[in-house]
């Protein structure tokens, strides 16, 4: 039964633990410079169910991207419960003293992000609000600071993919905890990330939470429909990963179940022996008058009884478990933090974990039982004095 | 006197590579507040034969008649229906469950049946085990007590619901001397006072005299 318990645990807490991260950390709804169905063409529309064939055809240059990001911005304000911030992202060279690292840029409105993203809570040097006197400032991952051998203060040179060339200097550091971050991302001010990434008046992504971050999927529908970019939900970006928790819950499930099935066989042998040993009891009981079927119920009780004490003593020993379990520090790959084993005490899992126990014990009680039910008085008479 | 009990043709054989015959073409009247002593060497098949009347075990041919009713077409529920209700054992073993108290014991059958209350069905076996001169052993466990205390524990288990028929199977094979007289005076008594019917198997000649009826098995079959 702890097993269970135990094992449940582990599957809930890190389950939690996972959405929780990406709740806290990533937006809960993003709208993106893309459509989720490709525009029909007007060949499509004038030859329906037709095979079109349009020869030389030359694609227009255009400078990709959400252009009214104001009306839409104006629009998500209207809506309850909803906080929004646009996002201009890109991809530039960052150098410095020599050393020349990739970077994603991502430009947006000091006071908008802070109410969308938990960058603040992260910054270990200066603040986010820094943006907004310092035009020229960039924030970088302590990690991406230590390659470059740059602390707050120093000046960095960025190139854009389109050749653009602007010097920036150092005023926030931030340390998420996670490397693939501190190392690659930075945070600038939006107009001035348009400068560099020619894009003026453009951002690419639209970040917003919800308080009802469970409701995203249907929410970000209907924004859909109202102003026809591609909503992306956390739900509908993390669906892969959240298959993958799901098939490791099912794996693990599985093998906790494996550890029921040991201890039904250990209650069936109890049952069984006592049984066996009480084979002279069971013929007096039925030559008094009792039934087949009471005689039956009474070892079915008997797995009961046991199931409800391998319970008692299970919910302890599990909770001990758990705790010890709960304790245990560890940094996993790809962190540079330490973070505790995450475990879950919710009480539904105790309730399934009881259930699942005593069910085992009344199918593993069940056959000793019939066993009982089936014994007969005079064979057991005749020899019972031998 | 009525008829209680009819055997009627009753065979038992056992089935295997070497078919036995346990009881052949038996055929006994026994009639209402009769003591019948049923008599025979080991493995004559005295046992087997009072295991069929007790309904214990089922004939492979021909009839049991209880107060004329022909009970061998009864289901098993039926059958232990009857032996609670109509039938008394008792065993060369005491056979009490180690468990249970000595008033435990003889309450069994009565809770059973669940025709009284609780505090009837204490009142009613403690008067039992006090008619038995038990007073001072009701609340004790079977392996307190002695092996003649024991079987009169037995011997009011088996009338705990004044069953028409009292069936004993050498009650005082496993007896000293003294005790073995007083279960005979006891179950005897059973049968002139309360107008029971005692069916006993013993190879106690004495103990046989007391009878209304002796029969005598051989071979599954009935000499006299």
């Amino acid at each position: 039964m702890q097993s269970i318990a135990f094992g449940a645990s582990i599957m809930k807490g890190s389950e939690n633990d996972f959405k929780k991260r990406l709740i806290d950390n990533s937006p809960h709804i993003t709208i993106v410079d893309e459509y989720r169905n490709p525009t029909v063409q007007p060949a499509n529309l004038s030859y329906k169910n037709a095979l079109v064939e349009i020869k030389h055809l030359k694609p227009a240059t255009e400078n990709k991207g959400i252009r009214n990001y104001s009306c839409i911005i104006r629009y998500l304000k209207t809506l309850p419960g909803l906080l929004s911030s646009s996002v201009l992202s890109g991809q530039a060279l960052i150098n410095s003293a020599g050393k020349v690292l990739a970077v994603n840029l991502n430009g947006m409105i000091p006071e908008q992000i802070k109410t969308v993203t938990t960058i603040e809570e992260y910054m270990v040097m200066g603040s986010v609000n820094d943006l907004i006197a310092n035009h020229s400032g960039i924030i970088i991952g302590t990690e991406l600071a230590r390659k470059l051998s740059v602390s707050l203060g120093n000046n960095i040179t960025l190139t854009s993919t389109k050749g653009n060339v602007e010097i920036f200097k150092v005023i926030g550091l931030f340390q998420t905890g996670r490397s693939s971050i501190d190392s690659s991302q930075a945070y600038m001010d939006i107009k001035k990330a348009q400068s560099l990434l020619s894009k003026p008046n453009i951002v690419n992504s639209i970040i917003i939470k919800i308080t009802t971050p469970y409701e995203a999927e249907d929410l970000g529908n209907e924004i859909e429909k109202h102003v026809g970019y591609k909503n992306i939900s956390w739900q509908e970006n993390s669906r892969d990963l959240m298959n993958t928790i799901n098939i490791r819950n099912k794996i693990l499930f599985t093998v906790v179940s494996a550890v029921l099935v040991v201890a039904a066989f250990g209650i069936y042998n109890v049952i069984f022996t006592v049984v066996m040993e009480k084979r002279r009891d069971i013929a007096i009981l039925k030559s008094v008058g009792f039934y087949s079927n009471q005689i039956q119920y009474i070892f079915v009780i008997q797995g009961v009884i046991l199931g409800i004490a391998g319970c008692c003593l299970g919910i302890p020993l599990g909770c001990i478990f758990i705790f010890g379990l709960s304790g245990i520090k560890m940094k996993p790959p790809g962190s540079t933090g330490v973070i505790q084993m995450p475990v879950d005490w919710g009480l539904m899992q105790f309730v399934i974990a009881c259930a699942f126990a005593i069910i085992a014990s009344v199918l593993a009680a069940y056959l000793p039982a019939r066993k009982a039910a089936k014994v007969e008085p005079v064979e057991i008479l005749r020899g019972a004095g031998a | 006197m009525s008829i209680i009990l009819k055997a009627e043709n009753l065979s038992k054989f056992l089935e295997g590579e070497i078919p036995v015959t346990l009881i052949n073409n038996v055929n006994i009247e026994i009639n209402s507040g009769e003591f019948v002593a049923i008599t025979g060497l080991s493995g004559s098949g005295k046992s087997s034969l009072l295991y069929l009347l007790g309904l214990l075990d089922k004939p492979s041919h021909g009839n049991i008649l209880l107060e004329g009713k022909n009970v061998c077409k009864y289901d098993d529920k039926i059958l232990a229906d009857i032996r609670l209700s109509k039938i008394g054992f008792i065993f060369q073993f005491h056979f009490l469950l180690p468990e249970f108290t000595a008033l435990e014991n003889v309450c069994l059958p009565m809770e059973q049946l669940g025709k009284l209350s609780s505090s009837e069905i204490v009142r009613k076996s403690k008067e039992i085990l006090v008619s038995l001169e038990l007073e001072q052993h009701i609340h004790k466990l079977p392996n307190q007590l002695s092996g003649g205390q024991s079987q009169r524990v037995a011997i009011a288990r088996a009338l705990a619901n004044d069953p028409l028929l009292i069936l004993a199977d050498e009650p005082t094979g496993n007896l000293d001397s003294a005790s073995s007289k007083n279960v005979q005076k006891i179950l005897r008594n059973v049968a002139t006072q309360n107008g029971r019917t005692v069916i006993v198997v013993t190879h106690d000649a004495e103990f046989a005299n007391l009878a209304d009826k002796i029969i005598h098995i051989i071979d599954g079959k009935i000499i006299s």
